[in-house]
């Protein structure tokens, strides 16, 4: 398993390579992909994507906390928050790769 | 939101792109970030979130209708944890 990093740069040239626009605009519509799922998201507003995810918003009420350094509780306000739900789709793709390479291990 | 709408609207915002072209842009982005996941690699992406993948072990179930034990073996589940930016946009820091 290559544990690799991958970021923006990589998604810009995935999208240079596939569409032949220039980098500079392949970046763009990166971040404006990001950027629309993101305001979408703030405004309350969930994302699905078919065969690869939903992104939804949930709130969260407010809870005691504890602060793990001092051990002072402290209240934590209410928030939203991002769920990722993973389609079958990304689900079964994942397994059959790194479960393969699990098996594989194994013997 | 769907996929379609998402698509739709990049659209509308680059007229000079053929909608086709689009659509292979937003297809491109989500099958690199699967692929990524697919290979066991964590993607990151600043302001946004990072997905990554998780072992989950294998381990002993029950069938909760028949009380049965079921083997359920070792699987990869993909992981979302959002961004500090996103976070904080989503509760009203800017």
């Amino acid at each position: 398993m290559a544990d690799r990093t991958v970021t923006r740069a990589h998604l810009t040239e995935a999208v240079y390579q596939e569409v032949g626009l220039s980098r500079n605009e392949s970046a763009d519509l990166v971040e404006s992909v990001l950027e629309k799922i993101s305001s979408t998201l703030s405004g309350g507003e969930g994302v699905k994507i078919s065969s690869f995810g939903s992104f939804g918003v949930r709130m969260k009420g407010e809870r005691i906390g504890r602060n793990p350094k001092t051990g002072e509780e402290v209240i934590i306000t209410p928030r939203r928050v991002v769920v990722f739900r993973p389609s079958h789709v990304l689900k079964n793709r994942i397994n059959s790769s790194l479960g393969e390479a699990a098996t594989r291990r194994a013997t | 939101m769907t996929k379609s709408e998402l698509i739709a609207y990049i659209a509308e915002k680059n007229p000079h792109l053929f909608h086709r072209d689009v659509e292979r842009i937003v297809a491109t982005l989500f099958d690199e970030i699967s692929a990524a996941l697919a290979a066991g690699d964590r993607v990151e992406l600043r302001g946004f979130g990072a997905f990554s993948v998780k072992r989950r072990d294998a381990r002993i179930g029950r069938n909760p209708r028949t009380g049965e034990t079921v083997r359920v073996e070792e699987k990869h589940i993909p992981y979302f944890k959002t961004g500090k930016e996103l976070r904080e946009r989503l509760n009203g820091k800017r």
